[in-house]
C-alpha cells in the first residue's frame, strides 16, 4: 500500500482520499445547513471566530482532498473541472454554496412561509413576511391606474385583440408573407391607434382622421386591381383625392352628426395608468422611433451637407441630454410655443418626446450596421442601375438591419425601462402607482412588497424581450 | 410667447434665491443667488456621477471577469446578477433602495457602530471626518507626487526602448505617493485629526449624530442603484472585450516566453481595452445622464434644484430648461472628448 500524502492527493489510494474528502465536505455543508434552517449551532463549543470559519476550513480541506485529476469517476471529474480547479476556485465555490444555503431560509420565509396571502386590509398582514394581500387589493390599480373599474374590460379587450392581430404574422401562409412588412409597418399601427382611441379612450366614432382612414382603406382595396406598373403613381394620387372628396364634396350633415356620437364613456388620459399605460407608451414609442431613427441614420450618411449636419446635430443633441429633462421640456417649455387655443394631450407629448429621444439612439445603432457593410454591396447595387432608394430598400437595409438586431433590441429594452420616467409629467404607470399606493394611510409600510412585485413584472417583460431578440438574431443569422 | 406675458432674459440668475438645499458641497443658503444654487446642483450631480462611475467600474470589471471564469458557480452567479439588475428599470431600483431597503435601517439611537466609528442609520451614513491644518500643502504634495510618477514612467519607457532593461515603475510610484505626502506631514506643518461622529439628543425622541461626515440616504441609494445598474452593462463590455482577443494571441505570447502575468499585461489587456473602452464610455455617459433621476427621490441634483425648485419660483421655463440641457450636453461632450482622446491614444497605430 502506498503512503498517504494529504498535501498532494493522487490516483493511488483514490478511495481513501475520496471518502475522507467527501465526508469533510458534507460535514461542512451539514453544519451550515443546520445552522441556517434549524438555528442549530454544532460548533458552539469552540471559540467564536474559529466556530465561524470552521465550515469553510473543513470544506476547503475536503475539496482539496478530492481534487484528483483523471480519477476515472465521471461525477468526480465533472465536479473537479467545474468548481474545483484550484484552491482559489474551491474557496469561492464554497463561499457561494454557503451564501445560498444561508440566504434561502430568510428569503423563503419572507416570500412564502410567513407571508400573508388572504385578507383585504392591513390588519390581515400580521406575520413577519411579505404582505401579498396588499398586492392583491391594489392589483387593479397597478394594472389599470385610475381607470374606472367598470370600464376596464375595454383595456383588456383592446390588448387581447391587438395581441391577436399582432400574432397574425405567425400564421400567415406563403402567399401573404410578402405583405407582412406592409401590415406591421402601416396597417397594424393604425389599427392599434383606432383601438386605443375608440376603446381605451372612448373617443367619438367619427373623428377628423376618419376621412383619411376611409380614403386609405378604399384606395388599398382598389389598389389590388391596379397593374403594378402604375401602382406607385396610383398610391401617390388617389388617397389624397379621395380624402379631399370625402371631406369637402360629400359633406353630409349625417356624417357630421355621426361624428359626435360617443359609444363609450370618455376616459381622459390623466386617468390611464398602471401596467397598461406602460404598454401603451412603449408600444407607440417603439413604432414611431424606428422609422425616425432609420431616416436619421440615412441622413447622417447622406452626401448632402445640409441634411448630414442637421441629422448629426439632432442625434447628438438628443443623445447628450437626459430623458428627464426632455420630459420637463415637453411639459413646461413646449406648450409656450403653441398658439393660444391649441392644446396637445399630455400623453401625446410624452410619446413624441420619448420617440424622438430613442430615435437618436436607434439611428446610431443602425448607422453601425450601415458602416459594417462592405463597400462592394453599394457598388454592386449601383452597377445594377439602382437609385438611392431602391438600393437602400432592397440591398443595403435588409443586410444592415439584420446585423443590428441585438443593438435595436437593446434600445427597445432601454425604452421600456425608461417608461416609468413619465411620472415627471404626472402620468402614473406601474411604478408611479406603487408610489401612490405606498402613501395611502391605510396601507403604510408595504413599499418592499410593491417594489418586489414591480421588479418581477419588469424582469419578466424585459427578459422575454431579450430572449426573443436573441432568437430573432439566430434566425436571421447568415454566414458572411 | 409675447401674448402670454412671458419675458426672456438671464438676469434672474443674480437674484436672491431664498430657498434652502438639504445637501451641498459648497456654502449655500437662501441669501445666495440662483447662480449659486445652480452650482450647488451641478456639483451634487458631478459628485454622484463620479462615485457611481468609480463603483460601477470596479463591480463591472470584477463581474465581467467572473463571467469568464471556468468555475461554473461563479459564472452562473455573475450571469444571474447581470440578467437580474439589467432587466429592472433604474428608477424602480432607486425607489427600492431609498423607500424599501434603506428605510429598514435602525434609528440613530439604536444604530450599532461598525468598527466603532461608522454609523449606518435611517438618517444617513455617518463616517469620521478629517480636520486638516494646511490642507493646501498636502494637496500640493500629492499633485507633485503624481507629476513625478509621470516623469518616472516616461523615463522608464525610454530606458526600456534604448537599453531593454525594465524599471520597477509600480514600486517607485507607490513609494512616491507615500513618501511625498508623509514629508508634508513632517516638514510642511500639515496636521490632520479625526473627528468621530457622536450621538446627540435634539429633543426627547429625536437623535442625530454630531461631527464627522454625513452621507444622506438619498446619495447612498442613488449611488448604489446607479453603480449596480451600470455595472451590469460594463460587465458585458468587459466580457466581450476579453473574449474578443483571439486565442492565438495568448498562445503566441506564451510561445515567445512571456510569463502569464506579462501575457495579460502586455498582450491581452492592451487589445481587450481597445474593444472595451468605446462602449464603456457610453455607459459612463449614460450613468451621468441617469443621475438626473435623483429628482425622483429628492437628492438635490441639477434637475431638482435648478429645473425643479428654481423653475417653480421664477417661472422662467425656457431659460432654465435650456441651461439645464446645455449643462448636460457639456458634461456629455467633455466625457466623450476625454474618452475619445484616451481611445485614440491606445488605438492600433496603423502604418
Amino acid at each position: 500500500m502506498n503512503k498517504l500524502n494529504f498535501l498532494s492527493p493522487d490516483k493511488n489510494n483514490l478511495y481513501a482520499y475520496l471518502y475522507s474528502g467527501i465526508s469533510l465536505l458534507s460535514l461542512s455543508i451539514l453544519i451550515v445547513f443546520l445552522n441556517s434552517f434549524f438555528s442549530l449551532d454544532l460548533t458552539n463549543f469552540l471559540p467564536g471566530t474559529i466556530s465561524y470559519f470552521l465550515p469553510l476550513i473543513i470544506g476547503f480541506i475536503g475539496l482539496h482532498l478530492i481534487r484528483i485529476e483523471y480519477s476515472g469517476i465521471k461525477f468526480l471529474d465533472i465536479i473537479n473541472k467545474n468548481i474545483n480547479t484550484n484552491n482559489f476556485n474551491a474557496l469561492l465555490s464554497l463561499l457561494i454554496i454557503f451564501a445560498v444555503i444561508k440566504s434561502l431560509p430568510p428569503l423563503l420565509s419572507w416570500f412564502i412561509i410567513d407571508a400573508n396571502f388572504a385578507g383585504d386590509s392591513k390588519d390581515a398582514c400580521s406575520g413577519s413576511g411579505a404582505c401579498w394581500a396588499y398586492i392583491k387589493t391594489w392589483f387593479n390599480r397597478f394594472m389599470y391606474g385610475m381607470y374606472p373599474n367598470a370600464e376596464q374590460w375595454r383595456i383588456n379587450l383592446s390588448f387581447i385583440a391587438l395581441a391577436f392581430l399582432g400574432g397574425v404574422g405567425f400564421f400567415a401562409t406563403e402567399k401573404f408573407k410578402k405583405y407582412l412588412t406592409l401590415y406591421y409597418v402601416v396597417v397594424y399601427p393604425v389599427i392599434a391607434f383606432l383601438f386605443i382611441f375608440f376603446f381605451i379612450s372612448g373617443g367619438p366614432i367619427f373623428f377628423d382622421f376618419s376621412y383619411g382612414i376611409i380614403a386609405a382603406v378604399i384606395s388599398i382595396v382598389i389598389g389590388f386591381f391596379i397593374p403594378s406598373k402604375f401602382k406607385m403613381y396610383y398610391f401617390l394620387i388617389i388617397p389624397i383625392t379621395i380624402y379631399i372628396l370625402l371631406k369637402y364634396v360629400f359633406f353630409y350633415e349625417e356624417l357630421i352628426e355621426l361624428g359626435k356620437i360617443q359609444a363609450f364613456e370618455w376616459v381622459e388620459t390623466g386617468a390611464w395608468g398602471g401596467l397598461s399605460l406602460t404598454f401603451i407608451v412603449s408600444f407607440f414609442c417603439l413604432i414611431f422611433c424606428f422609422p425616425v431613427g432609420l431616416f436619421l441614420s440615412l441622413g447622417r450618411r447622406s452626401d448632402l451637407p445640409i441634411i448630414k449636419y442637421i441629422s448629426i446635430g439632432f442625434i447628438e443633441f438628443w443623445r447628450g441630454v437626459p430623458l428627464i429633462t426632455v420630459l420637463f421640456m415637453s411639459s413646461v417649455m413646449f406648450p409656450m410655443f403653441l398658439p393660444e387655443d391649441m392644446f396637445i394631450d399630455k400623453l401625446v407629448r410624452v410619446i413624441i418626446a420619448i420617440s424622438l429621444f430613442e430615435a437618436a439612439y436607434v439611428a446610431e445603432v443602425i448607422r453601425g450596421g450601415l458602416q459594417a457593410l462592405p463597400r462592394g454591396q453599394y457598388d454592386a447595387a449601383k452597377s445594377l442601375g439602382m437609385g438611392y432608394w431602391k438600393m437602400h430598400i432592397f440591398v443595403i437595409l435588409p443586410q444592415a438591419l439584420k446585423l443590428v438586431i441585438p443593438g435595436i433590441a437593446n434600445t427597445f429594452l432601454a425604452l421600456v425601462k425608461d417608461t416609468p420616467l413619465i411620472f415627471v409629467v404626472g402620468l402614473l404607470e406601474i411604478v408611479g402607482m406603487l408610489n401612490l399606493a405606498k402613501t395611502n394611510p391605510e396601507w403604510l409600510g408595504f413599499a418592499m412588497e410593491g417594489y418586489v412585485f414591480a421588479s418581477i413584472v419588469f424582469f419578466i417583460i424585459c427578459y422575454a424581450m431579450s430572449k426573443y431578440s436573441y432568437n430573432l438574431e439566430q434566425k436571421y443569422k447568415t454566414e458572411r | 410667447m409675447e401674448n402670454r406675458g412671458i419675458t426672456f432674459g438671464y438676469g434672474f440668475l443674480s437674484q436672491e434665491s431664498s430657498f434652502d438645499v438639504q445637501f451641498s458641497l459648497i456654502e449655500y443658503d437662501g441669501s445666495h443667488s440662483y447662480f449659486r444654487a445652480y452650482l450647488v446642483g451641478l456639483l451634487n450631480t458631478i459628485l454622484v456621477s463620479v462615485i457611481g462611475i468609480i463603483f460601477a467600474t470596479i463591480i463591472g470589471v470584477v463581474v465581467g471577469i467572473a463571467r469568464l471564469s471556468s468555475n461554473y458557480l461563479i459564472e452562473r452567479t455573475a450571469a444571474i446578477y447581470v440578467e437580474f439588475f439589467r432587466n429592472i428599470p433604474l428608477l424602480l431600483q432607486i425607489f427600492f433602495w431609498y423607500f424599501a431597503a434603506l428605510r429598514a435601517l435602525p434609528l440613530p439611537e439604536k444604530a450599532e457602530p461598525m468598527f466603532g466609528v461608522f454609523f449606518l442609520t435611517i438618517k444617513g451614513f455617518f463616517i469620521p471626518a478629517f480636520i486638516w491644518n494646511n490642507l493646501d500643502i498636502f494637496i500640493y504634495s500629492v499633485i507633485a507626487a503624481i507629476i513625478a510618477i509621470f516623469f518616472v514612467r516616461a523615463y522608464a519607457k525610454k530606458k526600456q526602448e534604448n537599453q531593454g532593461t525594465q524599471t520597477p515603475v509600480l514600486l517607485i510610484s507607490i513609494g512616491l505617493l507615500i513618501i511625498l505626502p508623509l514629508l508634508s506631514f513632517l516638514l510642511g506643518g500639515v496636521d490632520a485629526s479625526i473627528e468621530i461622529p457622536v450621538i446627540e439628543q435634539l429633543s426627547k425622541t429625536s437623535f442625530t449624530f454630531k461631527g464627522g461626515l454625513k452621507l444622506p440616504p438619498e446619495l447612498i441609494s442613488l449611488a448604489l442603484a446607479l453603480s449596480l445598474y451600470t455595472a451590469t452593462f460594463i460587465a458585458e463590455c468587459v466580457r466581450a472585450g476579453v473574449q474578443g482577443v483571439s486565442k492565438g494571441q495568448k498562445e503566441a505570447a506564451a510561445s515567445i516566453g512571456l510569463t502569464p502575468n506579462q501575457v495579460l499585461k502586455l498582450v491581452v489587456m492592451p487589445q481587450a481595452l481597445r474593444i472595451i473602452i468605446p462602449p464603456t464610455t457610453n455607459q459612463y455617459l449614460n450613468l451621468t445622464k441617469n443621475s438626473s433621476l435623483a429628482a425622483a427621490i429628492a437628492y438635490p441634483d441639477l434637475v431638482l434644484v435648478f429645473a425643479g425648485t428654481a423653475l417653480m419660483q421664477t417661472g422662467r421655463a425656457i431659460e432654465i430648461v435650456s441651461i439645464t440641457m446645455l449643462t448636460y450636453l457639456t458634461l456629455s461632450i467633455t466625457i466623450s472628448i476625454f474618452m475619445n482622446w484616451y481611445n485614440k491614444k491606445i488605438a492600433i497605430k496603423e502604418k
